[in-house]
């Protein structure tokens, strides 16, 4: 159990002064490096007390997806210029040195993780993941997600549809000046229309508008 | 007991950083991406509670219940960055003092 407990006290002070710095610093994108920090560190709690599909999928839905939008949304407004305009500009170095250092935390924790991998048996009293049968984490967990769930579940795919239909609706913009298809002026088109027949005088043409 | 990680020790991070994410919600006069993601992490926290309730109850409800507190955190950081830009497109600024055309 001493492991254990080593292991929960070094990830959880990471976790709480990463949130620490997401608040208190100065420039917005290194508040979300530590914010990747502090989700890279609780998904790694996650897994030491036996929810692995949770902190696997934390992993993969907020380092990867909403970390990213932050970080896209962040370097897309410019809002770090603004900030460094206002207080001393200090140039490449300064953003070079903070993303090592979170880089090379996170670097450190998954060093522990793998090094303490020969104590897992220490761990497996009590994660108690097996709550009944012999089956994993997933695979118990998808066992009532996709049977007493099934609506809660469905329900949650309809939420994550209309975000995704608002946040198009919201940013999309009409632009001039583009030429789009129109599908039905297209079929509609007849020969009445879209053919006239003119008679050519000659030695003067058609004029063509 | 400083071997005997129990649930309470969990209890007790998820609340410390809960309580780091809403002081960061008062505390930020910066912009609003950074009180998006206090909110974030304000969810992690409970997110956090659920799972410990759910491992040390042995109840995979908590952790079904995570997963779905997972989801509409996606979803609330995907709307609020597209009202954020749609903002930004329409004032140039997303500083929080400027913030005040609803007089709130």
């Amino acid at each position: 159990m001493l492991a254990h407990s080593l292991f929960f006290y070094f990830f959880s002070s990471i976790a709480v002064l990463a949130a620490i710095m997401v608040v208190v610093s100065k420039n917005t994108v290194y508040s979300v490096f530590f914010l990747i920090l502090d989700f890279v560190s609780i998904s790694i709690l996650f897994i030491m007390i036996g929810a692995e599909f949770l902190g696997m999928i934390m992993l993969i839905v907020y380092v990867g997806a909403v970390a990213v939008l932050f970080l896209f949304v962040v370097m897309m407004l410019n809002v770090t210029e603004q900030n460094a305009k206002k207080s001393f500009r200090k140039g490449l170095i300064n953003n070079i040195s903070v993303g090592t250092i979170v880089g090379a935390i996170i670097f450190l924790e998954l060093l522990v993780v793998v090094g303490g991998w020969k104590y897992k048996y220490n761990f497996l009293p009590l994660s108690a993941e097996n709550f009944e049968e012999k089956i994993s984490n997933t695979h118990a967990l998808g066992n009532i997600l996709y049977t007493d769930y099934i609506y809660l579940f469905q329900v949650s795919g309809m939420i994550l549809l209309v975000a995704m239909i608002g946040a198009i609706t919201l940013t999309f913009r009409k632009k001039e000046n583009v030429k789009r298809q129109n599908y039905f002026e297209q079929i509609q088109r007849e020969k009445s229309s879209g053919v006239a027949l003119v008679d050519v005088e000659p030695n003067k043409g058609v004029k063509i508008d | 007991m400083i071997n005997e990680i129990g649930l309470s020790h969990y209890l007790i991070l998820a609340a410390i950083i809960f309580s780091i994410g809403i002081i960061g919600i008062f505390l930020n006069r910066k912009n609003v991406i950074v009180i998006l993601m206090c909110i974030e992490l304000i969810l992690l926290s409970v997110n956090i509670n659920l799972v410990s309730f759910s491992i040390f109850l042995q109840n995979l409800v908590g952790q079904v219940f995570s997963m779905f507190v997972l989801t509409v955190a996606a979803a609330e950081a995907a709307i609020g960055l597209a009202i954020i830009v749609v903002y930004y497109k329409n004032k140039g600024s997303i500083d929080v003092d400027q913030i005040n055309s609803m007089k709130g």
